[in-house]
């Protein structure tokens, strides 16, 4: 069964947001997600100073078998993205939640209350 | 592990060159190697022994159409009055060959039941990519420049949707109903004016016969939109339908699976277009047109609607050459025989591995030339993945089947024969795979570890991708 | 039964293992209206009778010394090249998905990459394409990927003609646009353009050039880097044996780099089945089209080889891959680069340097011939234009008779081309006997008038 930690949120897509300060939150995929991908080979990162909407694709994580879009979980500005994956993209899936942090967004604190909480989450993906 | 070639070290005897070129267009140096024939000789032939092939290994690889390629296509598509012929030859130089290929165009439109054939496509996804920009021709002609769509099955081959993109398209994913048949609701739904056409299988990938074809080919047609049938799976129905009476317009040949061509280890193929009347203008260039002793390329000129040009030259000729020399050998017989033969040998594996106890995907139908398993229930039991099956096969000098196609089906794998193989062969394929269903139940690790037997173990993919060595 | 090997007590037990009576039943769901038959066609024929018609036929293609080019040339292949390809271990392998089972075409395309990224001087190559034109049609929607905001391609009038015509089919669909860029009717080279391209991705550098002339690479690549265009090289592998790699024109090198595989070891078989290959940076490689073998470990350390990033390719993304390709042309590229190894650096600098001396003696020879006339001043490797007293393709047909393909009329490759422009070319096959031959067969022919 895989980690869902509590003090997070998350999105249908199986993304996790964390508050870093209010308007401010940094964004990577569940342990679930990292799961069903495999071993992840590549990240393709959003820029720094993009404009993102919830739920559209804004990045791509490639694993052998796989390729598959990331999504935005809020609407918002890109502030920060953490360059270290693109060599080492493995970070993806030995720590998804915290050295496989993906980007950091400034977006709407309204928006972030709306997203899932752990159980919710939890029940999404059936576990 | 054997050295690459780059390991020879000899400098050899470097030529003198007196060259009449400016010395700013030169290179310094060529960093190559300079290896003796007995090197090469050698390097290569035991490369080609770490190898599986027909020749040397029963390879029931789904979709792929893997059977006999016969040596005598080889030996004469390979004579050098073909073998040497300069692609810029006027036809009076090559009328043996322009008629060989006439013949060819003729024969294939009467298996298919099309009007016209052009064989210039390289491969499937060529033909593809030929058919879909005819579609787009086809409704420009007509002023009717709002069908921007495609339909596609969602169990359709990856080179249906990425050729419809590649003509300028997008793409909509169709589902299929739990028997494998098309969702005609879904169908009905997704029709409208801004969809061109749709492309299928038939038998689908998912190794079954579309039943309710005519009333597909009906509801596209009234909607204005045409129905484009990707030919992968003709082995299955050679000489029995034609995609053409089933209501198809436009069609690719693969000439590397149904027609006995060699795949090369990944090429060459060739993708020849069959069309109905109504876009045959649009078929690629060039095409063999006139009669005995006068045959010639068509010019472009000729066939102002066509989409054009594809590759440099008329396409894979030794190949068609080989498809030719296919035809000729077995004659209508000897083709409606192949299909015949390819669904004895698949419905005779599928029964087989049900009573053994694996899942068939599609129980209750019959198999065409191919059919799926899953192993879930494996997967469930003790873990063991269709890849681990796959692989523990290897062991045992059998190519594994398709596996994770179509990706509609969990852990599955998708079996096709041939009816090149003998019963002796997929007595003993079944016998193999009831070993590897004990396995898995009794001992997944000999599974999980496979290939245990071969050149190498299991190859690392990861460190592949993240190291990305591709070259020294 | 041609290769079908079942008796009818086999088939009898299979059918009764199945559960039918007879073959037909296995197609009882197909509707019956769509069943038909194909009694149209030929019976079929022993393989003596076959082999006996073939012949028949391929001794309609009388012999011909080619001088013919054009993007296609008669090489010599040396015997071992085909002995090795066509073994039945490479000629009847499917593509190397089972990387276990698939070892030795697996480490060959990895040496094939190899050989094609030194002979460029780029750092990635994939493992074929089909054929060189469409080779280029890839490199330009790349180069369109790699810069999503363009919309024109710029090609050189220098580019083959039959090359441009698969570019004109193949990129507009997508709403791409190519820019014309003419050449210099004197020295048959391009000309610098005065303006500015603010919506190119890419200029095409065809070296060598449609009239065989050599271009000034340096010189169009730098212009090309100074108006933040991507380089695509067109080149002839054999030339890169002599010729500058792409990597290395202008300050930073071409981009992306094309070209037709045929004079490496592929059989002329009027027209293909050939081989396009593609080498670009390393930057670029998640925009690459087609196959790509990575070099890894097995699980016992052992070094090994697979495909590699498949995400790329349409059997994973779907319509969203880099491009639409399957089946390559795997087993013209084993046969390329056993000719590879076979020859060796010293063998393919030979081999091109004779192909480009005797090219030099032939020109010379001919242009010696009355009314005979060379219309580009530019340096030549192999492959010449003449401007003949009489319409070129009469000419071609005319020393037919004389067993000489003569070249290729230009104005049988693009219609606005001069008719009397003949583009002859020479290889190592051309002996100085054949040189002589051809001399005085054209004079005889030229005479005739
Ligand atoms: C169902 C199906 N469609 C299309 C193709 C594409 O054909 P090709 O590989 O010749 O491009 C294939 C085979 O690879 C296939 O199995």
């Amino acid at each position: 069964m895989s980690q869902v930690p509590a003090q997070l949120r998350y999105s249908t897509t199986h993304e996790w947001v964390a508050q870093l300060v209010p308007g401010r939150y940094r964004v990577g995929i569940t342990d679930h997600a990292q799961e069903l991908l495999g071993d992840v080979v590549f990240v393709e990162l959003p820029q720094t100073g993009q404009a993102v909407q919830a739920e559209a694709a804004c990045g791509v994580i490639e694993s052998v078998k796989a390729a598959s879009d990331l999504y935005s979980p809020l609407s918002g500005e890109v502030v920060a993205s953490n360059a270290e994956l693109t060599d080492n993209p493995q970070w993806l899936n030995e720590d998804p939640y915290d050295k496989g942090w993906i980007f950091e967004i400034q977006a709407d604190e309204k928006d972030f209350a709306q997203l899932l909480d752990a159980a919710a989450y939890q029940n999404s993906i059936g576990e | 592990m054997e050295e690459t070639i780059f390991a020879c070290q000899h400098e050899g005897t470097p030529v003198e060159l007196e060259l009449a070129i400016p010395a700013h267009l030169l290179r310094d140096d060529l960093p190559l190697p300079n290896p003796s024939e007995l090197e090469v000789l050698r390097h290569y032939t035991r490369l080609s022994q770490k190898n599986f092939s027909i020749d040397t290994n029963f390879y029931p690889l789904g979709s792929c159409t893997m059977k006999y390629n016969p040596r005598i296509a080889h030996e004469v598509a390979t004579l050098p009055g073909f073998s040497r012929l300069h692609p810029a030859t006027p036809a009076v130089a090559a009328q043996g060959l322009l008629r060989s290929l006439a013949e060819l165009q003729g024969w294939l439109a009467e298996l298919t039941g099309m009007a016209a054939v052009s064989l210039s496509p390289a491969a499937g996804a060529q033909g593809e990519l030929a058919g879909v920009a005819m579609i787009r021709a086809y409704h420009q002609a007509r002023g009717d420049t709002q069908r921007q769509r495609i339909l596609i099955p969602q169990a359709a081959h990856g080179t249906n949707p990425a050729s419809a993109r590649m003509a300028g398209f997008a793409v909509t994913e169709l589902p299929n109903l739990p028997n494998g048949d098309l969702d005609l609701d879904a169908l009905r739904a997704a029709l409208g004016p801004e969809v061109a056409g749709i492309m299928l299988t038939n038998p689908s990938t998912l190794g079954v016969f579309e039943r309710q074809i005519q009333e597909v080919a009906a509801l596209v047609h009234g909607a204005g939109a045409l129905l484009y049938y990707d030919g992968a799976n003709l082995n299955a129905i050679l000489g029995r339908v034609k995609p053409g009476e089933m209501g198809f317009d436009v069609m690719h040949l693969n000439l590397h699976k149904t027609f006995a061509t060699p795949h090369g280890g990944g090429g060459p193929g060739s993708g020849a277009v069959a069309a109905a009347s109504r876009l045959a203008p649009y078929l690629p260039v060039p095409r063999v047109v006139g009669e005995a002793g006068s045959y010639r390329w068509e010019s472009h000129a000729e066939r102002p609607e066509s989409i054009g040009q594809l590759s440099a030259y008329a396409g894979n000729i030794g190949v068609l050459l080989r498809a030719h020399a296919y035809v000729r050998r077995l004659g209508h017989t000897g083709l409606q025989r192949v299909s015949a033969y390819a669904a004895l040998n698949a419905n005779y594996l599928m029964h087989g591995l049900r009573r053994q106890g694996y899942t068939v995907a599609f129980a209750e139908r019959r198999a065409t030339h191919e059919f799926i398993i899953s192993v879930q229930d494996l997967h469930k039991a003790s873990a063991v993945r269709a890849l681990d099956v796959a692989k523990r096969l290897l062991d045992f000098g059998i190519h594994a089947p398709t596996i994770y196609f179509p990706q509609l089906v969990p852990e599955c794998l998708l079996i096709e024969p041939t009816e090149t193989e003998s019963k002796a062969s997929l007595d003993r394929f079944l016998e193999v795979m009831a070993q590897i269903r004990r396995e898995a139940l009794e001992e997944p690790e000999r599974l999980r570890n496979a290939p245990h037997d071969l050149p190498v173990r299991r190859v690392d993919e990861t460190l592949a991708a993240r190291r990305l060595q591709v070259a020294e | 039964m041609p290769y079908i090997p079942h008796d009818s007590a086999e088939t009898a037990a299979m059918l009764e293992a199945i559960g039918v009576a007879r073959l037909e039943d296995l197609f009882d769901e197909i509707p019956q209206a769509l069943q038909s038959d194909v009694s149209a066609l030929p019976e079929g024929c022993g393989e003596a009778r076959l082999r006996r018609e073939m012949e028949e036929r391929a001794a309609e293609q009388a012999p011909l010394r080619c001088f013919a080019g054009a993007g296609a040339y008669a090489h010599h292949i040396p015997a071992i090249v085909w002995e090795i390809a066509r073994r039945g271990e490479f000629y009847s392998a499917y593509t190397p998905y089972q990387a276990e089972a698939s070892q030795g075409t697996l480490q060959l395309l990895y040496e094939f990459q190899s050989f094609m990224t030194r002979l460029t001087g780029m750092e990635i190559s994939n493992a074929s394409l089909y054929d060189g034109a469409s080779a280029l049609a890839e490199a330009c929607l790349m180069a369109l990927r790699l810069r999503p905001a363009a919309r024109e391609i710029l090609i050189p009038e220098g580019l083959l003609p039959h090359w441009r015509r698969v570019l004109d089919a193949l990129l507009p669909m997508q709403g791409i646009r190519l820019r014309s860029l003419p050449q210099d009717p004197q020295s048959g080279r391009l000309l610098l353009p005065g303006e500015d391209f603010p919506e190119a991705a890419a200029l095409i550098l065809p070296q060598i050039n449609r009239f065989g002339v050599l271009e000034e690479v340096d010189a169009l690549a730098h212009w090309a880097e100074s108006h933040n265009l991507l380089r695509i090289a067109v080149v002839n592998p054999l030339a890169l044996a002599l010729l500058k790699a792409p990597g290395d024109w202008g300050e930073q090198g071409a981009d992306i780099v094309v070209g037709e595989g045929q004079p490496l070891g592929v059989p002329l078989a009027a027209g293909g089945p050939y081989f396009g290959f593609l080498t670009c940076r390393r930057d670029y490689v998640r925009q690459l089209p087609g196959r790509l073998v990575a070099k890894t470990v097995d699980a016992a350390g052992q070094v090994a080889y697979c495909l590699t990033l498949q995400a790329r390719e349409q059997h994973i993304r779907r319509a969203g891959a880099t491009s639409n390709i399957c089946t390559n042309q795997g087993l013209l590229v084993t046969a390329a680069t056993i000719h590879l190894a076979t020859l060796g650096a010293n063998g393919l600098r030979a081999a091109a340097a004779r192909a480009h001396q005797q090219a030099q003696r032939l020109r010379a020879l001919l242009a010696r011939l009355p009314g005979v006339e060379l219309p580009h001043a530019g340096p030549v490797f192999n492959e010449f234009v003449l401007r003949l007293p009489r319409p070129a393709p009469s000419v071609r047909d005319g020393l037919l008779a004389h067993g000489f393909l003569a070249g290729v009329p230009l104005i049988e490759l693009n219609p606005a081309d001069d008719p009397h422009d003949l583009l002859v070319a020479c290889t190592e096959l051309s002996e100085d006997e054949d040189l002589d031959g051809y001399a005085s067969a054209l004079a005889g022919v030229l005479g005739e008038a």
